[in-house]
C-alpha cells in the first residue's frame, strides 16, 4: 500500500457540434476538410475583423453545466487571455475567466464519492498545427479550419485519488454531453480532450508545492495507462526525497511514457481583460428555470426509470441506456411491443444477444423479434415426442387432470418448456397438450 | 472646380455638367500635381478609381441621383480594401492586400461613392501629429512646415486641398476632431458604435469611432447617412434607427443650451484659441442660446485613464501581427507602436491589473457619471478641440508624453462614446483653429444644427490654403 | 517606476536592441509616472466600465456561411498546399 495518495483535479474540453463557429459563421464541421477552406476574417484573425457569439453554443454550455448541477452566474462576459502561438490567430483566445457560464456544480460516482465541479466555461478552438521537417528544416504548417470552433471547458476540483474514478468521470460526462446532443464527445476525434493535473502527497488533505499537467491523452484505452504511469514516475521522485518538477508533460503513446515539454520557467501572465468587443450575456432566474427544465432525461434517471417501469435489471437497464437514441428506440418498442405480448426483457434480451441485426426504427425491431420467436417454434413431432415424455414422467398429473382438475394443465405445460429448454409459445404447447391427454 | 463641396458637385453631375470620370479625373491630377509636397496619400488607386466613376455614369444616365454617387473621395488607410493594398501607415503591413472590404467601405461603394486611393496616417493610428507614420509625415496645406495634426492625417489634408470631397478617418482619442481642427475642415467622431468598426483597422476596441471629414456641415451629414446604421458583423453597434441627418440642419439655436465645461480652459490653453472659442459662444447668444458654465468634475484624469485603457487594448489587438498569415514580422513595427504595445502589456501583466486597468475602469465609470449628469443641464457642449495651434513638424517628436497631452481636450469623449464634430471657427498666424462641438449619445442630428448655424455666417471654410 | 522592460517585450513578443530597450524603459517609465496620478482618486465601490454602449446578449444564429476561399484565406502569406508556414516550434505536442 502506497504510502502516497494522488491528487488529481481534470479539465476536460467538449467541442460543440453546433452548425457555425463560436464568433464567426464559417461551417463547423471541420474534421477532414482541406486546410483553410473553412474560415474568414474574423476567425483567421485578419485586421479589423469583430467577434459576434453563436447563440446556440452559450446555450448548449448552460445545459451542460446545468446536467453538472452548477450555479449559473446570471452575469457573464467573455475575457481575452492574451498569448502567442501560431495557432492562435489573434495572439488572444476568447475564453472567460472570472465569470464563466457555469460554476460550483457536482458530479456522483457509482462509489458514491462526489467530485466537485469548479467551473464550466465557453471559449474557442485553435488552429492545428503539423510538425514536418523539409530539406533538413524543421517547420510547421498551420490549418485554421478549426480555429475558432467551440469549445465548453469543464474543470473539477482535484477530487480524484485514483485513475477508475477518473475513467469512470470520463464516461459519465461523455454520456451527459451525448445525450444532451451537444458534441459527439469523441476522444480519438478529438473531440473530448483531457488534461489531467496530477500529484502526490505523503498528507492526506495537504496540497504538495507541485503538480504535473499531462497533455495529449487522446483516447480511452490511454487514460488509466497514462495516469498509472505519471503516479508512478512521481513516486519514485518522492521517494529519493526530490520534489517532482511543477510542469507540462504529453503523453507518448508509442513509448508508454509521459515526456516532458517546455519546462517554463514563469507560469505565463495571460494578462486577462474583459472582451471590449462582446457586450456580456445575462439571463433571469426565468430563463436558467426553464432550461433547466429543458432538460432531457440523463442516463442515471432513466436507468432507475426503466428498473421500475419495465422491470428490468440494472445490468439491462444500463445496457439499454447507452445512447440517447438507443434508449429512445427500446423504450419506444416496448411501447408497441405491449400491443404483441413481447416483453421490454424479450426486447432487450434480443438487442443484447443479437449484435448483428440491423435495425432502423422501433417498429423494424418488434418485427424482428416476432420473426425470431416464431423460429423458436417446435417441429410437431418434436413437440409431440416431449409431450409424450412428460407425461410418462407424471403420471399423477395427468391422472389428475382426466378426473377435472383442468389447472393441473399449467404445470404440465412449465415441464415441457423446460424440457423444451427453449422459449416457445405457451399457448401452442397447451393447446397441444390439451389434445394428447384427450 | 474649385472649392467643391459635396452638394455641388451632386448639381454637376445630375444636370449633367460634368461626368463622374470627368469628376475623377480631375482630383487624380490633383493628387498627382498636391501628393508628392504634401504627402496625403499612400496608395493612389487610379485604375480601380476610374472603373468606379465609369459605373456611377451608368447609373447617373438611368436617372438614379443619390447624394455620394460618383463623388470622390479617399479613405484613410487603416480602413481594409479588397484588392488595394492596405497598410495602417506602418511597414508590417507595407505589402498587405486585403481579402474582403470593410463594412463601411462597402456602403460607400453601394452608394456609388469613387474611392481615389488611401490616404496617410500616423501608424496603426498612434499619434496626433502624422509624425509616426513609416511612410513619412503628412504636412498642413496651410503652412507646410507645421503638422496636420492626427492621426487621421492624410484625409483631411486632402479635403482641405482638394484633392477628394470627403475622405473617411477613425477617432480613439481625438484623431478625427484633432487634425480637423488644424486643417480647417468639418471632421465628425460619431457615437461609438453608430458606424460599424467591421473591417477598419482596431486600434482600441472599446474607444475606436468610425468618421469622416469633409468641407462642410452639410456634405458631413450626406456621407454619416451612408455609413451609419445598425450591423450585425459588429456586436458593438448598438440597434438605434438611423435618422435624416440633412432635413432639419437650418433648425437653429433658439433656446439651445450650450454647456461649457471650465475644465477645459486650462492652462496650457492658448488665450488667443480661447478668445476665438468666446466670440463663438457669444454669438451663439446672440443667436438665442442661453451659454451655461457647467463642470466635469474628473476632466483631468481623462488622459490617464485613456492612455492606460488604450494602451492595453492596442497591446492585445496588435498581438495578430505575427507575420505569419500576412504582413511582415514585429520586428517592422515603428517606435510609437512597440512603446504602446508595452505599456498596454505591463498595465495588464500580473500585480499591476488592479492598479493600473482597473483603476481606469473605474475612473471611467466617473468620466461617465460627470456627463451623464452635465447633459441633464444642457443639450450640446462646446469647447476648443486642441489647446494649442499646430505644432511645427518635428517639435514634439523627441517626448511621446508631451505629444500624448495633446489629446487632453480630446479623450474624454472616446471613454465615455460620445460623438463630436470639430468646425472651423477661424485662424490664427495663418493656422486653422476649430471648435469641439459635444453631444449625448447619437445626437449627431443636433451637433450638425449647431455646427451649421454656425457655418452659415462664419464660411471658413471656403479660405483654400494659399500654398498649392 | 521602474519597469522590466525585457520580461515586458517578451510577454508582448517584441524584438528589441539593447540601444531600444534603454531608450524605451525610460521612455515609459515616464509615462507610467505621470498615469500613476490616478491613484490620488478614491475609486472604492466605483464599478469598472469595460463597455459604454450598455448593450448585453448581442448574439448571432447558428447557420453557416460561405467561408474565403483558400486561395484568398492564403493570399497573404507563403504557404504549403494550402497550409501557412512557420520556422519550426520546438516542442512535442
Amino acid at each position: 500500500m502506497s504510502k502516497y495518495t494522488p491528487i488529481i483535479g481534470l479539465e476536460v474540453h467538449v467541442e460543440l457540434k453546433t452548425q457555425s463557429k463560436m464568433f464567426c459563421s464559417c461551417s463547423a464541421d471541420y474534421f477532414g476538410k482541406d486546410p483553410n477552406t473553412h474560415t474568414c476574417p474574423v476567425c483567421l484573425g485578419l485586421p479589423g475583423a469583430l467577434p459576434v457569439p453563436n447563440k446556440q453554443a452559450i446555450e448548449w454550455c448552460i445545459m451542460i453545466a446545468l446536467a453538472l448541477n452548477c450555479e449559473i452566474n446570471l452575469f457573464s462576459k467573455f475575457d481575452r487571455k492574451n498569448y502567442f502561438y501560431p495557432d492562435l490567430p489573434k495572439g488572444y483566445q476568447i475564453s472567460q475567466y472570472d465569470l464563466p457560464f457555469g460554476k460550483k456544480g457536482s458530479i456522483t460516482l457509482s462509489s458514491g464519492k462526489t467530485i466537485g465541479i469548479t467551473r464550466v466555461h465557453m471559449e474557442e478552438d485553435t488552429g492545428k498545427l503539423m510538425h514536418q521537417t523539409v530539406n533538413g528544416q524543421k517547420i510547421s504548417l498551420v490549418d485554421y479550419n478549426r480555429s475558432s470552433v467551440p469549445l465548453v471547458e469543464i474543470v473539477t476540483e482535484p477530487d480524484f485519488d485514483n485513475a477508475d474514478d477518473v475513467v469512470e468521470y470520463l464516461q459519465k460526462l461523455q454520456t451527459i454531453v451525448r445525450y444532451l446532443g451537444v458534441s459527439n464527445a469523441d476522444m480519438e476525434k478529438g473531440d473530448m480532450r483531457l488534461e489531467p493535473n496530477i500529484s502526490l502527497t505523503d498528507k492526506p488533505g495537504v496540497f504538495p508545492p507541485y503538480k504535473v499537467e499531462v497533455k495529449n491523452i487522446n483516447s480511452f484505452k490511454f487514460v488509466h495507462k497514462a495516469i498509472s504511469y505519471e503516479l508512478k514516475r512521481q513516486e519514485e521522485i518522492l521517494e529519493k526525497g526530490e520534489t517532482p518538477l511543477q510542469e507540462t508533460r504529453g503523453w507518448n503513446e508509442a513509448q508508454n511514457n509521459t515526456v516532458s515539454q517546455r519546462i517554463k520557467e514563469e507560469a505565463n501572465d495571460y494578462r486577462y481583460f474583459p472582451e471590449p468587443d462582446i457586450p456580456p450575456i445575462t439571463h433571469t432566474v426565468e430563463e436558467i428555470a426553464q432550461f433547466k427544465s429543458s432538460l432531457p432525461e440523463l442516463r442515471e434517471e432513466k436507468i432507475k426509470r426503466f428498473m421500475t417501469e419495465f422491470f428490468l435489471s440494472e445490468y439491462d437497464s444500463s445496457q439499454m441506456t447507452r445512447e440517447k437514441d438507443e434508449a429512445d428506440l427500446f423504450e419506444d418498442a416496448v411501447k408497441i411491443g405491449k400491443e404483441k405480448n413481447i416483453t421490454a426483457k424479450q426486447i432487450a434480451n434480443f438487442i443484447m444477444n443479437k449484435k448483428d441485426s440491423v435495425f432502423l426504427s422501433s417498429k423494424e425491431l418488434i418485427a424482428l423479434i416476432e420473426t425470431d420467436l416464431k423460429k423458436e417454434e417446435l417441429d410437431p413431432a418434436e413437440l409431440d415426442a416431449i409431450i409424450q415424455s412428460v407425461l410418462s414422467q407424471n403420471e399423477k398429473a395427468v391422472t389428475d387432470y382426466k378426473s377435472g382438475k383442468e389447472s393441473v394443465i399449467m404445470f404440465l405445460v412449465g415441464q415441457c418448456m423446460r424440457a423444451i429448454g427453449k422459449k416457445v409459445d405457451a399457448h401452442v404447447i397447451k393447446n397441444a397438450l390439451i389434445k394428447s391427454l384427450s | 472646380m474649385n472649392n467643391l463641396t459635396i452638394v455641388e458637385a451632386r448639381k454637376k453631375l445630375d444636370t449633367k455638367e460634368v461626368s463622374s470620370l470627368e469628376l475623377t479625373q480631375y482630383f487624380l491630377g490633383e493628387i498627382k500635381k498636391k501628393n508628392d509636397h504634401l504627402n496625403a496619400f499612400i496608395t493612389i488607386s487610379e485604375k480601380e478609381a476610374l472603373s468606379m466613376a465609369e459605373q456611377a455614369d451608368e447609373k447617373l444616365k438611368n436617372g438614379d441621383s443619390t447624394p455620394l454617387l460618383g463623388i470622390p473621395l479617399a479613405l484613410k488607410d487603416i480602413y481594409m480594401t479588397k484588392g488595394v493594398r492596405t497598410t495602417a501607415a506602418s511597414k508590417v503591413l507595407e505589402n498587405y492586400i486585403p481579402q474582403y472590404d470593410g463594412t463601411a467601405v462597402m456602403l460607400l461603394k453601394k452608394a456609388g461613392a469613387v474611392i481615389l486611393g488611401k490616404t496617410n496616417l500616423d501608424a496603426w493610428a498612434h499619434g496626433s501629429s502624422g509624425e509616426n507614420s513609416d511612410f513619412s509625415p503628412t504636412k498642413n496645406p496651410y503652412n507646410t512646415e507645421y503638422v496636420p495634426g492626427g492621426s487621421s492625417s492624410g484625409s483631411p489634408v486632402a479635403v482641405a486641398s482638394e484633392m477628394a470631397l470627403a475622405a473617411s478617418g477613425t477617432d480613439t482619442g481625438g484623431s478625427i476632431r484633432l487634425p480637423a481642427s488644424f486643417c480647417n475642415v468639418v471632421g465628425l467622431k460619431p457615437t461609438y458604435g453608430r458606424v460599424s468598426r467591421y473591417g477598419v483597422i482596431a486600434m482600441a476596441s472599446s474607444l475606436d469611432s468610425i468618421g469622416h471629414f469633409t468641407k462642410t456641415v452639410e456634405d458631413n451629414a450626406l456621407y454619416l447617412q451612408v455609413t451609419a446604421g445598425k450591423y450585425t458583423m459588429d456586436a458593438t453597434s448598438p440597434p438605434i434607427d438611423v435618422p435624416n441627418y440633412t432635413q432639419n440642419l437650418s433648425q437653429g439655436v433658439k433656446g439651445l443650451k450650450i454647456g461649457v465645461p471650465k475644465e477645459y480652459f486650462i492652462d496650457g490653453l492658448d488665450p488667443r484659441i480661447k478668445d476665438m472659442i468666446d466670440k463663438s459662444l457669444k454669438w451663439y447668444e446672440d443667436q438665442g442660446a442661453e451659454i451655461i458654465e457647467i463642470s466635469l468634475p474628473h476632466t483631468s484624469y481623462a488622459i490617464e485613464v485613456y492612455y492606460i485603457i488604450q494602451t492595453a487594448e492596442v497591446s492585445s489587438n496588435l498581438a495578430r501581427y505575427d507575420g505569419i498569415r500576412f504582413g511582415n514580422t514585429r520586428a517592422s513595427f515603428g517606435p510609437e507602436a512597440k512603446r504602446r504595445i508595452m505599456l498596454g502589456t505591463y498595465v495588464l501583466s500580473a500585480g499591476y491589473y488592479d492598479a493600473f486597468y482597473k483603476k481606469a475602469m473605474q475612473v471611467r465609470t466617473l468620466l461617465k457619471n460627470d456627463f451623464e449628469e452635465a447633459f441633464k443641464k444642457v443639450d450640446v457642449m462646446i469647447t476648443p478641440a486642441s489647446p494649442t495651434l499646430p505644432w511645427k513638424l518635428g517639435e514634439k517628436t523627441s517626448d511621446p508624453l508631451s505629444m500624448y497631452l495633446s489629446d487632453i481636450l480630446t479623450v474624454h469623449a472616446n471613454l465615455v462614446g460620445i460623438p463630436g464634430l470639430s468646425v472651423p471657427i477661424g485662424f490664427l498666424e495663418g493656422l486653422p483653429v476649430g471648435m469641439q462641438i459635444l453631444g449625448p449619445h447619437f445626437s449627431e442630428e443636433k451637433l450638425y444644427q449647431v455646427g451649421y448655424a454656425f457655418e452659415q455666417s462664419h464660411p471658413f471654410w471656403k479660405e483654400r490654403p494659399k500654398n498649392e | 517606476m521602474k519597469i522590466d522592460i525585457t520580461h515586458i517585450a517578451k510577454l508582448a513578443n517584441l524584438p528589441l536592441t539593447d540601444e531600444e530597450r534603454t531608450l524605451y524603459s525610460g521612455q515609459l517609465s515616464s509615462i507610467l509616472d505621470y498615469i500613476a496620478r490616478l491613484n490620488e482618486l478614491n475609486t472604492t465601490e466605483i464599478e469598472e466600465t469595460s463597455q459604454v454602449t450598455g448593450l448585453t446578449n448581442v448574439l448571432r444564429d447558428d447557420k453557416a456561411l460561405p467561408s474565403l476561399s483558400q486561395e484568398d484565406a492564403t493570399s497573404g502569406s507563403q504557404s504549403d498546399k494550402g497550409q501557412f508556414k512557420v520556422k519550426g516550434i520546438f516542442d512535442n505536442e
